[in-house]
C-alpha cells in the first residue's frame, strides 16, 4: 500500500540501548513493522520488559529509535529536528500510567497544557490562553465528567480523575493519534473500565487512533479493534481480538509465569470483568 | 577495613552476622577515638580543659552579659544595626536567587540544556563560588569597595549565590520527570516546559531554600560585618572589645529574638506553601 | 453566552475576573503564599538598597578594581615573587590547613556524640513532652546565636586557643545536629518502638536495636553535611579564635599583607580541602545508603 495516504506507518523499528562503554547493548525493540488507520483502537500487549513502552515512545520520538522509520501522515518523522517535531508532537497526544500532571496546577491549567504546542513561546510560558481555548478546555473537562473539578489542584484528584484530566489534556491537542502508555495500570477496576470506555468512545466518535499499551489481557480482548503482541522486543502477533486465542496469548507471554495466571483468569471470564488478579498485576508493575 | 569486608561477604549464619556487625561498630568507635586523638595533638586541643572550662565560661557569661539599665541607651543603635543585617541577608538572598535560578534551570539534569559541557560548567562555577571562604570574598572586596555596608552585601551575595545555586540545582534535579515528558509530548517548547512544569513543580522547595538562606545569612552577615564594620558583628565587636559586656549581651539577646522571629515567620510561610 | 455548551454544574464552576475573562484558578481557594512571600522579599530588597550605605567610593571604578583583584586571586595565585611576596611558605600554608581540618574533625565528633543524646531527649516519641520542649527551646536559642559570636565569647571566657575555636563552633553544630537527628528519630514508625517496649525492652535497648538501625543512614548523612559546614566555619573563625589554621593565614594575607596572589593560593588550598570533604562525604553517604 502507498504509505503517503496512511496515518501511521512504522517499518523496521528498532531500539538498542547503549551500554556504558559505548557498544550496542540490549535491544529493547527489533524490526517492528506496524500500521494504524484512523479511528482504530489498537492495544499492545506483552510481558514486562517486552518493549511496549519503548515502542510507543519511539513513535513520537520521546525515545530516539536506532533503526527503522516512522511515517506520520505521509511525512517521514524519523529524522526531524526538535523544532520540526513540534507540529508533529501536537498531533500525537500521549497519556501515561502515572498521569504526569503538574500537581501544583489546577485541572484546567493542566488541560490547557495541551495547547502549548500551538502557542508562541512567550504566551505559552506565561500561561496566557485565549478565551476560546479556555472555553474549549472547560468543555473537554466537562466531557470527561470533571467540569466541576476544574479549579481543583491536580494533586487533590483521585487516580481515575487524574487520568481523565490527562485524557482531556490530550484531546486539547486535537490529535490524530493518542499514545496511551499503561493508562489503567495504576487504577482500580471501576476507574479502569471508565477510562477504557472513554478511549473507545473517542476513537469511534472523533476518529482518533488510540494505541494503548495494556497489561490486562481481558481489557485488551474486550475493547480493542486490533491487538499487537510484543515479546522480547519483537512483534509476535497482530490481529483482531477474535484471532487472539488463548494459545496465541500463551505464546506472547511464554516464560512469564506471573502473567500466565493473569492470562488464564482473564481469558476464562472472556474479559467481561476486570479480575482482581489483573488489577493487582497492574498495581505491582 | 573491616567495614568493607562485612559488606562483601554474604551473611550465612545469623550469629556470625551479628558478630560482624558488632565488630564493625567497634571499629567505627575505635577509628573515631584515634582520629580524635590525632587531631587533638595536631591542633593542641585539650578535651579535659575544654570540658572543665565550660561551666566557668557560662558563669562568666551570665555574670557579665546581663544587660544593665545603662546598656539600653544603645538599644536603638543595636536594633538599627540588627535590622540592617537582616535586610542585607534578605537582599543578598533575593539577588542571588535571581541569578541562581537561571543557572540552576540551565544546569539541571531534568530541564537543563541538552549540551552536557554547559551543565558541567554551571555546576563547577556554583561549586567554586560556594567553597571560596567568605573571609576571602570580604577581604577582596574591602580592598576596592572599602569599609561599608555595600561591601558586606556583596560578600554575602557572592557566597549565597554559590550555595543557593547548588540547592536549586538539587531541587530541579529531583523534580519528577513524568510531567516534563508529558509536556514535551504535547509539543511544548523548552521555555514553555520550564515555566509550565519545571518551576511549578519546584517552587515550594525553591522558596523553602530561599527562606533557609535568609536565616543562615543573618549568621554569616555577622561575621562579614565584623570585617566590613557594619551590622550585628560590628556593634558586638565594638562593645565587646571595649569591655562593655552588658551591652554586648544585649546585642546577643536582640540577635536571638530577631533570628527566632524570622525563623517562626519563615516556617509558617513554608508550611502554607506546600 | 459561550458557556451554553457546558453542563449546569460545570457552567456554575466557571469563574470570571473583573475583565470578564475566565479564570484558571479559583479566587476562593487558591494559594497565594508563594506570591505573597516573593512580594515581601522583593519589597524588603528594594528597601535595603534604598537605605544601604554605599560608602564614598566610585562604584564603577571599585567594580573594575574588584574584578582585577579577583583575577589576581584566581588566575595568578603565587607565594613567591614576582606575584607573591614570600610571606608564607607552602609548609606553613599546608600545616595550617591540617590544623583547620583537625579542628573540623574534633568539632564534628564532639557535636555528633553530644547531639545524639540531646536528640533522644528532644524527640517527642522517645522522651516526655516537657523534656522534649525544653531541649528544643534551648537548642533553638543556641542555634540562633551566630558561630562567630560563640567563638568571640569563648576567646575571652577561656582564653585564645583551639579550645575556644572548637567550643565556639561546636555549640552551633550541636544545635544543628540535635534538630536534624531528632527530626529523623521522630519519623520512625511508632509501632516499631511500641512493639519493642511491649516485649520488655529497656530504653537503651530500644535505642540501639530500633532507633539507631532505622536512622543510621540519616544520621551519617547529616553528620557529613555538618562536617562540610564545620570546615567552612573553622576557616571563617580562624582569624578570631587564636587557634591558627588556614583562616588565620587567609586573614593575614588579605588584611595585613594585602597580597591577593597569596590569598589566591590559600583560597585554592581551601577549595581543594572542601572538595575532598565533599567527595568523601558524598561517597560515604552513597555507600551507606546503598548498603542499607
Amino acid at each position: 500500500m502507498d504509505t503517503s495516504t496512511q496515518l501511521l506507518v512504522v517499518t523496521g523499528l528498532g531500539k538498542a540501548y547503549q551500554t556504558r562503554n559505548g557498544d550496542k547493548g540490549q535491544r529493547a525493540l527489533r524490526d517492528v513493522d506496524f500500521t494504524a488507520e484512523p479511528g482504530e483502537l489498537i492495544t499492545v500487549i506483552g510481558p514486562s520488559g517486552a518493549g511496549k513502552s519503548t515502542f510507543l515512545r519511539c513513535i513520537n520520538r520521546l525515545i530516539e529509535p536506532t533503526d527503522g522509520t516512522v511515517t506520520f501522515c505521509g511525512q517521514d518523522i524519523t529524522h526531524l529536528s526538535r523544532g520540526q517535531l513540534r507540529p508533529v508532537h501536537r498531533q500525537i497526544a500521549m497519556i501515561f500510567q502515572n498521569y504526569n500532571l503538574v500537581y501544583r496546577l489546577t485541572a484546567i491549567q493542566n488541560v490547557l497544557h495541551g495547547r502549548l504546542g500551538y502557542k508562541n513561546v512567550l504566551a505559552g510560558s506565561l500561561g496566557l490562553y485565549t478565551e476560546e481555548e479556555k472555553i474549549h478546555a472547560f468543555e473537554l473537562l466537562d466531557e470527561v465528567g470533571l467540569g466541576e473539578f476544574a479549579y481543583r489542584r491536580a494533586d487533590q484528584l483521585s487516580g481515575g480523575q487524574k487520568q481523565r484530566v490527562g485524557i482531556a489534556r490530550a484531546l486539547m491537542q486535537e490529535p490524530k493519534i493518542m499514545l496511551c502508555d499503561e493508562p489503567i495500570a495504576s487504577l482500580d477496576p471501576k476507574s479502569s473500565r471508565m477510562v477504557m470506555e472513554q478511549l473507545r468512545r473517542l476513537s469511534r466518535s472523533r476518529g482518533i487512533t488510540c494505541i494503548v499499551n495494556l497489561h490486562q489481557v481481558d481489557f485488551a480482548l474486550e475493547f480493542s479493534d486490533r491487538i499487537v503482541g510484543l515479546r522480547a522486543g519483537e512483534k509476535v502477533f497482530d490481529g483482531s481480538p477474535a484471532e487472539c486465542t488463548p494459545d496465541v496469548i500463551r505464546g506472547i507471554y511464554e516464560g512469564d509465569a506471573e502473567a500466565m495466571v493473569d492470562v488464564a483468569v482473564g481469558v476464562e471470564k472472556n474479559g467481561q470483568v476486570a479480575t482482581p488478579v489483573a488489577a493487582a498485576m497492574g498495581e505491582a508493575r | 577495613m573491616s567495614a568493607g569486608a562485612a559488606v562483601v561477604e554474604r551473611p550465612s549464619v545469623d550469629l556470625a552476622w551479628f558478630r560482624r556487625k558488632q565488630l564493625r561498630a567497634l571499629a567505627v568507635v575505635v577509628a573515631a577515638v584515634l582520629v580524635f586523638q590525632g587531631c587533638s595533638m595536631i591542633c593542641n586541643f585539650s578535651l579535659a580543659y575544654a570540658i572543665t572550662s565550660i561551666p566557668a565560661a557560662f558563669v562568666w557569661m551570665f555574670q557579665n552579659f546581663i544587660p544593665t539599665a545603662e546598656s539600653f541607651q544603645y538599644f536603638s543603635i543595636i536594633i538599627e544595626q540588627t535590622v540592617s543585617t537582616a535586610l542585607d541577608s534578605v537582599a543578598a538572598t533575593v539577588i542571588a536567587a535571581v541569578v541562581g535560578i537561571v543557572l540552576a534551570v540551565l544546569g539541571s539534569s531534568s530541564i537543563g540544556v541538552e549540551f552536557a559541557p554547559v551543565r558541567a560548567v554551571i555546576r563547577a562555577v556554583a561549586s567554586v563560588f560556594r567553597n571560596i571562604p567568605m573571609i576571602a570574598w570580604a577581604l577582596l572586596l574591602l580592598l576596592s569597595f572599602k569599609q561599608n555596608e555595600f561591601t558586606g552585601f556583596l560578600a554575602l551575595f557572592l557566597t549565597t549565590f554559590g550555595q543557593l545555586t547548588r540547592f536549586f540545582l538539587d531541587t530541579f534535579d529531583e523534580i519528577p520527570g513524568g510531567p516534563i515528558e508529558a509536556l514535551r509530548a504535547t509539543g511544548a517548547s523548552y521555555w514553555q516546559i520550564v515555566f509550565q512544569a519545571g518551576i511549578p513543580l519546584a517552587v515550594a522547595d525553591l522558596m523553602s531554600w530561599m527562606l533557609y538562606m535568609v536565616e543562615t545569612n543573618i549568621r554569616s552577615a555577622t561575621l562579614i560585618g565584623l570585617l566590613t564594620g557594619t551590622g550585628i558583628g560590628f556593634v558586638f565587636n565594638l562593645y565587646y572589645t571595649s569591655f562593655r559586656y552588658d551591652t554586648a549581651g544585649l546585642v546577643i539577646i536582640v540577635t536571638i529574638v530577631f533570628v527566632l522571629v524570622i525563623e517562626a515567620v519563615s516556617n509558617k510561610a513554608r508550611r502554607s506553601m506546600i | 453566552m459561550e458557556s451554553v455548551r457546558l453542563t449546569e454544574g460545570a457552567a456554575a464552576t466557571v469563574e470570571r475576573d473583573v475583565l470578564g475573562k475566565i479564570r484558571l484558578t479559583s479566587s476562593s481557594n487558591r494559594n497565594v503564599s508563594v506570591q505573597v512571600t516573593l512580594v515581601v522579599l522583593v519589597a524588603l530588597t528594594v528597601v535595603t538598597f534604598l537605605r544601604m550605605g554605599y560608602g564614598t567610593v566610585d562604584l564603577v571604578q571599585a567594580t573594575r578594581q574588584a574584578l582585577a583583584d579577583f583575577w589576581a586571586m584566581m588566575a595568578q595565585p603565587a607565594l613567591d615573587p614576582p606575584y607573591g611576596a614570600g610571606h608564607f611558605t607552602w609548609e606553613t600554608v599546608l600545616e595550617s590547613a591540617v590544623i583547620t581540618l583537625a579542628i573540623t574533625a574534633i568539632t564534628t565528633v564532639i557535636s555528633g556524640i553530644v547531639s545524639f543524646f540531646l536528640a533522644l531527649a528532644a524527640s517527642e516519641n522517645l522522651s516526655s513532652p516537657a523534656v522534649s520542649n525544653v531541649v528544643k527551646g534551648v537548642v533553638a536559642i543556641i542555634r540562633s546565636i551566630p558561630t562567630i559570636l560563640w567563638v568571640l565569647v569563648f576567646t575571652v571566657a577561656i582564653g585564645l586557643g583551639s579550645e575556644a575555636a572548637v567550643l565556639g563552633i561546636s555549640f552551633h553544630s550541636i544545635a544543628y545536629l540535635t534538630k536534624s537527628y531528632s527530626e529523623s528519630f521522630e519519623e520512625i514508625d511508632a509501632g516499631v518502638i511500641e512493639a519493642l517496649r511491649a516485649s520488655g525492652a529497656s530504653f537503651w535497648q530500644v535505642v540501639f536495636q530500633a532507633i539507631v538501625p532505622a536512622t543510621i543512614t540519616k544520621i551519617i548523612s547529616w553528620t557529613f553535611i555538618r562536617l562540610e559546614i564545620n570546615f567552612t566555619n573553622a576557616v571563617a573563625v580562624g582569624a578570631f579564635a587564636g587557634a591558627g589554621g588556614i583562616g588565620f593565614q587567609l586573614y593575614q594575607a588579605g588584611s595585613r599583607y594585602y597580597n591577593l596572589h597569596e590569598v589566591g593560593v590559600i583560597v585554592y588550598v581551601c577549595l581543594v580541602a572542601a572538595f575532598v570533604l565533599e567527595f568523601v562525604s558524598v561517597r560515604l553517604r552513597r555507600r551507606y545508603i546503598l548498603n542499607d
